[in-house]
C-alpha cells in the first residue's frame, strides 16, 4: 500500500511543471480568447525555441552541479561569427587565398567555435579548479568583448534568403526554429537517458567523489558537458541571428538568467544529480506562455519580470518542500 | 571533582555506553584509555554538553549538573580540545580566543588593543612565540592546539579534556604539552586524557579508566598497573566469532607494495603512511588491524591512486609495475575499493539500485558504443540482488533508502560486476547489522575461494580474526607487525598496534 501511494508521490512529482504548465494555458484560456489558438501556440513556442536550446544545454552543466553563465555571450559571439564568415568568408591576402562558406559551413563553424569555447570552460574549470559560477563569469565577460571586436560594435546584417530561413522560415506549418530545439531537446534526453555519459553526469552531480572512487574521470566528462552547452548556445545565436537577419554585437544578454530560470522551474537541482532535460523544456515553454500571456493580457512589461521572479521562487519553494519529504 | 554516575547513552537503539561511572580528580591527570569503539568519545561528549540525552547524573564539585548545550559546558567550566580542532582557520588567532565574547570598548567598538594585550598574555602561558594576529591557517596543528588550550585557559576551564593530543604533532611539541599540562595539574585543574599512546600515559597520567565496549571495566592509580596487565584490560577477553583457521598456504603474489610513503597534508615532514611493503597473494585474505589514525585507510587509499601529489612507492599486479595515479588507472589495474563511508564515498545516494551497481561496467553494456542496453543492465542488476541478497523493493528504489548493510552490498555489487583481481575493504561491516554482516563474511571468503586477493581493513579485531589468513598490523604509518592468523590474537594486535617506542 505505502509503495504505491509512494510511486503514485513520484509520479505526479515528476509530471509537476507539466502540471503547472497545463494549469497556466487553462487559466489564460479563460481570461483571454485570443491565447488558446495554433497561431498564437506555434509563436511561442518560435519565441521559446532559443531559450530551449540554451536552457537544454545549461541542464546537462546544472546536473553535474555546475553553473555556466557564458551561454548568452557565447550565443552572441557565436552568431557574429557566423554572419562575418557567411558574408566575408575568410581572406588571407599573403597566399591570395579566399574560402568562402555554405550556409552549412557556417552553422558547423559558429557551432565549433561554441564547443571550444565551452570545452574552454570546462577545462580552467577542472584543470585549475575554479568554481564554475567564477570561470564562466570570466568567459561571460571575454566572450562579449570578443564579440564587440569582431564585428567592431556594428551589426552584421543582409546574410541572405538561405540563411534566414533558419530563424523565418517554415517547415509541415511549424517554424524551423522550433525543429530546431525539438531536435536538440531529443539529442540531449537520449543523452541524459541512454548512454553512459548521461549517467556519468547524474553521478558526478549526485556525489562526485562516489564519482570519482568508482572510476569516472571526472575532468573529461565536465569538459564534454560545457563543450555541449557551448555548443547548444551556439545554435540558439544562430537562430537569433537569422531571425533578425543580422548579428548584433550586445545579443543574447542576459540569457543566461533565462535559462537558469527555465532549469530551476523545471524542478532540477541546483545542487546536481537530479532533474530532466523535459523538465527544463516544461519550465521554458512555462515562461514563454507566462510572458505571452501577460502580454494578451495587456499587463505592464515591469510587472512581467516581477511575475516571472515570482515564478522561479514558487518553484524552488515546491521542489524544497518535496525534497524535505523524502 | 567530576563524578559521572551510571552514564547510559544510547543512539538509535545501539547502546555505545552502558552504566558507565567516572571520577576525575582535580590536580591530576586522568587518562581514559580503550580500543576504538570503546565509548571514550561518546563519553566526553556527554560530559561537555555536545550529546544532551542521556541517562545517568553528573556531579561538578558535588553539584549535579545537566548541560543544555556545548557553550553550556563551557559557560560551567569543561573545555574539550577535539582531535579536529574547532578554530577559524581565517581568523587571527586573537579573534579565534575571544570568538563569540569578544570584548567592547565603551564606544561599543572592539576593543582590539585590550584582546591583542590579553591573548598576548595566554600565548606566553603556552610557550607560542606568536603574534596574536597570526591567522590561524598559517600555524602547525601542534601550534593550533596551543590556541586551543590558551582558548581554555581564557575562559577559566577547570576541566580540560584532551582528545589524543599527540597524534599529529611533533616530539618537541609533546615536550612543550607537557609543560603545559604540568601547570595546569599545580594549578588545581582537572586533566582529562585520552590517548593511544601507553607511553605517555605512564608517563604523564595520575589515574587511569578503562573502558570496553561502552561499560567501565577498570580504573585506579597509574602507579599500581603495568603496561601488560593494562593492554589485557582493554582487550578483555572477547568471544570470537569461529576464527579463520586454515592451513592453506599462499604463495602466488598477486599485490606487491614496496616502500609505499604517504606525506602528511598538515604536518611537513611527516608521513600518514610511513615505508609500508607487502605482498597480497591469490586468495589470500589479509587482515589490516590498527588503531585510529594508524594509517591504513590511506594506505589502501594510496594504493587505490587516490593521492598521487603526496605518495611515493611502488605497486605492482602479477608481477606487472603499474603506475596508480587515478582510481580509474586502480581499475583497470584490477584494484578496487570498497571505501570506509559508503554515503559519501561508495554510492550517489539519489539515484537507484540500478544505476550504482552498473556504473562501473556501463561501458559493456553499450550497443554498438552507442546507447545502455536497458535489458542487459535489468539482467545485471537483478542477478546481483539476488547473489548477493539485496533486500530492495525494486531496482529503481533510491539507493538512500535501503539500509546500511544493504547500502553496502550495492557498493560490493558494482566491484564484483567489474571482476576484481584486488579487493580493499576498509571498515566493510561499520554500521551494519548483525544479519548483513555474516553475509557479507560469507561473500567476502567465497570471493576469496576463487582467486581474489582481498584487504579487510577493520577497527575490530574479532571480524579480523574471523576473516584473515594474514595479520598486518599498522601503528603510526607502519607496518608493525605481519603475522599468520594462527599466531594472531586479541593481545598480540593491540600490542603491535600501541605505541610504545
Amino acid at each position: 500500500m505505502i509503495a504505491i501511494n509512494n510511486s503514485y508521490k513520484q509520479r505526479i512529482k515528476s509530471l509537476q511543471s507539466l502540471i503547472a504548465l497545463v494549469l497556466l494555458c487553462l487559466v489564460l484560456t479563460v481570461l483571454t480568447d485570443k491565447f488558446f489558438t495554433a497561431d498564437n501556440g506555434l509563436n511561442v513556442l518560435r519565441q521559446t525555441a532559443v531559450n530551449i536550446c540554451i536552457a537544454t544545454g545549461m541542464t546537462l552543466v546544472v546536473l553535474t552541479a555546475g553553473i555556466d553563465l557564458s551561454v548568452g555571450s557565447i550565443l552572441a559571439l557565436c552568431g557574429a561569427v557566423a554572419a562575418g564568415l557567411l558574408k566575408n568568408g575568410i581572406a588571407i591576402p599573403a597566399v591570395d587565398t579566399y574560402i568562402g562558406f555554405t550556409v552549412l559551413g557556417v552553422v558547423l563553424a559558429a557551432m565549433i567555435v561554441g564547443a571550444l569555447l565551452g570545452w574552454f570552460n570546462g577545462l580552467v574549470i577542472t584543470r585549475f579548479n575554479v568554481p564554475p559560477f567564477v570561470a564562466t563569469l570570466a568567459m561571460l565577460t571575454i566572450a562579449r568583448g570578443f564579440t564587440m571586436l569582431y564585428t567592431k560594435g556594428q551589426p552584421i546584417s543582409n546574410l541572405g534568403p538561405q540563411f534566414a530561413f533558419i530563424g523565418a522560415g517554415s517547415f509541415l506549418g511549424v517554424p524551423v526554429p522550433v525543429w530546431i530545439a525539438a531536435v536538440v531537446v531529443l539529442i540531449a534526453v537520449c543523452i541524459t537517458r541512454q548512454t553512459r555519459l548521461g549517467r556519468y553526469i547524474y553521478a558526478i552531480g549526485g556525489n562526485e567523489t562516489a564519482a570519482r572512487f568508482s572510476g569516472i574521470r571526472i575532468s573529461n566528462i565536465k569538459m564534454i558537458v560545457y563543450a555541449l552547452a557551448g555548443a547548444m548556445a551556439a545554435i540558439g545565436g544562430i537562430i537569433v541571428t537569422s531571425r533578425l537577419d543580422s548579428a548584433q554585437p550586445n545579443a543574447g544578454t542576459s540569457y543566461e538568467l533565462d535559462a537558469i530560470a527555465a532549469v530551476v522551474i523545471g524542478g532540477t537541482s541546483l545542487s546536481g544529480g537530479r532533474g530532466s532535460i523535459w523538465g527544463t523544456v516544461m519550465g521554458a515553454i512555462i515562461i514563454g506562455v507566462l510572458n505571452n500571456g501577460l502580454v494578451l493580457l495587456n499587463v505592464s512589461p515591469f510587472w512581467q519580470q516581477v511575475v516571472k521572479g515570482c515564478v522561479i521562487l514558487l518553484a524552488v519553494i515546491i521542489d524544497k518542500a518535496n525534497a524535505k519529504q523524502d | 571533582m567530576l563524578v559521572a554516575k551510571n552514564i547510559t547513552k544510547k543512539f538509535s537503539g545501539v547502546i555505545a555506553l552502558h552504566n558507565v561511572s567516572l571520577e576525575l580528580y582535580p590536580g591530576e591527570v586522568n587518562a581514559i584509555v580503550g580500543e576504538n569503539g570503546a565509548g571514550k568519545s561518546t563519553l566526553m561528549k556527554v560530559l561537555s554538553g555536545v550529546h544532551t540525552q542521556y541517562d545517568g547524573d553528573i556531579f561538578f564539585y558535588g553539584e549535579k549538573v545537566r548541560f543544555g548545550s556545548a557553550k553550556d559546558a563551557e559557560r560551567a567550566g569543561i573545555a574539550i580540545i577535539h582531535q579536529e580542532l574547532n578554530l577559524v582557520p581565517q581568523l587571527t588567532i586573537a579573534e579565534n580566543i575571544f570568538l563569540g565574547r569578544e570584548l567592547v570598548s565603551t564606544w561599543g567598538t572592539l576593543d582590539k588593543t585590550q584582546m591583542r594585550h590579553q591573548t598576548k598574555k595566554l600565548l606566553q602561558r603556552v610557550n607560542l612565540e606568536m603574534s596574536p594576529d597570526t591567522v590561524i591557517a598559517a600555524l602547525k596543528v601542534g601550534q593550533q592546539q596551543l590556541v586551543e588550550i590558551a582558548k581554555a585557559l581564557y575562559t577559566n576551564a577547570e576541566v580540560i579534556i584532551m582528545d589524543e593530543p599527540t597524534s599529529a604533532i611533533t616530539d618537541k611539541e609533546v615536550d612543550n604539552l607537557f609543560t603545559i599540562i604540568d601547570e595546569l595539574k599545580a594549578e588545581g585543574k582537572i586533566v582529562v586524557y585520552i590517548s593511544h599512546k601507553l607511553k605517555e600515559l605512564f608517563l604523564k597520567a595520575d589515574r587511569y579508566t578503562v573502558l570496553r565496549d561502552g561499560a567501565t571495566i577498570a580504573s585506579g592509580k597509574m602507579k599500581d598497573i603495568g603496561q601488560e596487565e593494562l593492554i589485557e584490560k582493554m582487550a578483555g577477553r572477547k568471544v570470537v566469532i569461529e576464527k579463520n583457521v586454515s592451513d592453506v598456504i599462499y604463495n602466488d603474489p598477486l599485490l606487491e607494495v614496496k616502500n609505499v610513503y604517504l606525506k602528511n597534508k598538515e604536518n611537513a615532514g611527516s608521513h600518514l603512511v610511513n615505508n609500508a611493503s607487502f605482498t597480497l597473494h591469490k586468495g589470500e585474505i589479509l587482515g589490516l588491524y590498527g588503531l585510529m589514525g594508524a594509517g591504513r585507510t590511506e594506505l589502501i587509499e594510496t594504493i587505490f591512486g587516490l593521492h598521487p601529489k603526496r605518495s611515493s612507492g611502488s605497486i605492482a599486479v602479477e608481477g606487472e609495475q603499474k603506475k596508480i595515479r587515478t582510481p580509474a588507472r586502480a581499475i583497470a589495474s584490477g584494484i578496487m575499493l570498497v571505501p570506509e563511508d559508503r554515503k559519501l564515498q561508495g554510492l550517489c545516494l539519489d539515484l537507484g539500485v540500478r544505476p550504482n551497481i552498473s556504473i562501473t561496467v556501463l561501458k559493456q553494456l553499450e550497443d554498438g558504443g552507442l546507447f545502455l542496453n536497458r535489458k542487459r543492465e535489468s539482467d545485471l542488476t537483478t542477478g546481483y540482488i539476488k547473489q548477493l541478497n539485496i533486500k530492495t523493493a525494486s531496482q529503481e528504489t533510491l539507493s538512500k533508502k535501503l539500509s546500511g548493510g544493504n547500502q553496502q552490498k550495492i557498493v560490493i555489487a558494482k566491484w564484483l560486476a567489474k571482476n576484481p583481481k584486488v579487493l580493499l575493504l576498509d571498515e566493510p561491516t561499520r554500521g551494519i547489522d548483525v544479519g548483513a554482516k555474516s553475509e557479507i563474511y560469507k561473500l567476502i571468503k567465497e570471493l576469496a575461494a576463487t582467486g581474489v586477493g582481498i584487504v579487510v581493513v577493520s577497527s575490530e579485531i574479532p571480524e579480523i580474526l574471523a576473516l584473515a589468513n594474514r595479520v598486518l598490523v599498522m601503528c603510526e604509518g607502519e607496518i608493525a607487525a605481519s603475522m599468520p592468523i594462527a599466531e594472531a590474537s586479541e593481545a598480540a594486535m593491540l600490542t603491535h598496534a600501541i605505541h610504545k617506542n
